[in-house]
């Protein structure tokens, strides 16, 4: 296999991974979300984040890897490739999921804007594909976190607390991997370092006008995209591949 | 549920169901006219925008969104919608004697015929 086809593939399922376990994650707020319009909104949005990984998915098996479920519920832990931030339980703050929505999906349309360009046709037509959803998902990621640090003492210093403890998890999204350099000489990705400067770039402006200043150079939380995950993510896997392990592979959905 | 005697049950609600609500305008393709499609709950128009799309124009067919505070809608009493009730006998106020009608009537009706 050539190295362009195996960055390709790198890039490829870590992208999906993060979609799918983010998906998965936010979706746990179904139910719970502090008001019905937002919980009806937020699980819409957590099933475009699961649509995303199985396009991506998709594009794996034509690359000749195994089929979309198989890939989403049949692998270890070890070889889910996602960052450790999708990986955190959603715990009982909203200001926590706002700022991970927030982190994340400006760092998707940064993401996907630069793919709208990638040398490989089929990801490039991708990017441009989900490229409204996530405009209308960073239009509310906005919102939400605007209204929070505008609104009282304790909702700015709730949110603004939520941005700090999460900055390390954000920054562990721009991890490097194995083929980082093919990516970029094939014309297939900016590549993560520069996705990463563009993202502090947008994130420190964004945030300055809320007068939030945050300390971009904190240590990043590394390892997801070698498959080094934190405590979090093998009770998802278990809880979200429950009925597939009870039904085995003959399961017909 | 199981109240002592005499005690009335908690009525009391969160600040956040004082959210005012904002009435939902859906625009289905440029120079339509924008039709009514509910409320939402928010507290500001902005918010009031990101959450109606969930709500009204999740399914597509949407190219334009209003929201306007309910409480900046101006309504009649229903106490006086007998306003709205026409004397019967004034039909050549309502346009149906217009003689083009029956002839935009017999047009219709021969689009309906088989080929």
């Amino acid at each position: 296999m050539s190295n362009k086809v195996t960055a390709l593939k790198e890039l490829l399922y870590k992208m999906a991974d993060d979609q799918l376990i983010l998906g998965h994650r936010n979706s746990e707020w179904i139910g719970i979300g502090p008001v019905l319009e937002e919980d009806i909104a937020f699980g819409s949005l957590a099933q475009d984040k699961t649509g995303h990984a199985f396009n991506l998915y998709q594009l794996l098996e034509r690359m000749g890897e195994n089929d979309p479920d198989t890939i989403a519920f049949r692998r270890a832990e070890n070889e889910y490739k996602c960052c450790h931030l999708v990986e955190l339980p959603i715990g009982d703050d909203y200001a926590f999921c706002l700022a991970r929505h927030f982190y994340f999906d400006h760092a998707e349309s940064l993401r996907m804007e630069a793919l709208s360009e990638c040398a490989y046709p089929d990801l490039a037509g991708l990017a441009r594909k989900f490229y409204s959803e996530i405009k209308y998902h960073v239009f509310h990621a906005n919102t939400w976190v605007k209204n929070l640090l505008m609104g009282t003492e304790e909702s700015k210093a709730r949110m603004t607390t939520a941005l700090n403890d999460l900055l390390p998890y954000a920054l562990g999204i721009f991890e490097e991997g194995e083929n980082e350099d093919a990516l970029v000489d094939e014309k297939l990705f900016i590549g993560e370092k520069a996705l990463k400067e563009k993202w502090i770039e947008r994130m420190s402006d964004w945030l300055k006008e809320y007068d939030v200043s945050l300390d971009f150079s904190v240590e990043p939380h590394l390892g997801g995209r070698k498959g080094y995950h934190t405590e979090h993510l093998k009770p998802l896997i278990d809880e979200m591949t429950e009925v597939v392990n009870l039904e085995g592979d003959t399961m017909e959905w | 549920m199981e109240l002592a005697d005499g005690e009335a049950p908690d009525q009391t609600v969160g600040e956040v169901d004082h959210w005012p609500t904002y009435e939902v305008f859906v625009q289905k393709k440029r120079g339509d006219q924008h039709q009514h499609a509910g409320i939402v709950h928010a507290p500001n128009g902005e918010m009031a925008l990101v959450l109606a799309k969930e709500q009204y124009a999740r399914r597509g067919y949407c190219v334009n969104l209003w929201v306007v505070a309910t409480s900046d809608v101006t309504a009649t009493d229903y106490l006086d919608s007998d306003i709205f009730d026409s004397v019967p006998e004034k039909t050549h106020r309502e346009p149906v004697d217009y003689k083009v009608k029956e002839k935009i009537n017999r047009y219709i009706q021969s689009k309906k015929q088989p080929v």
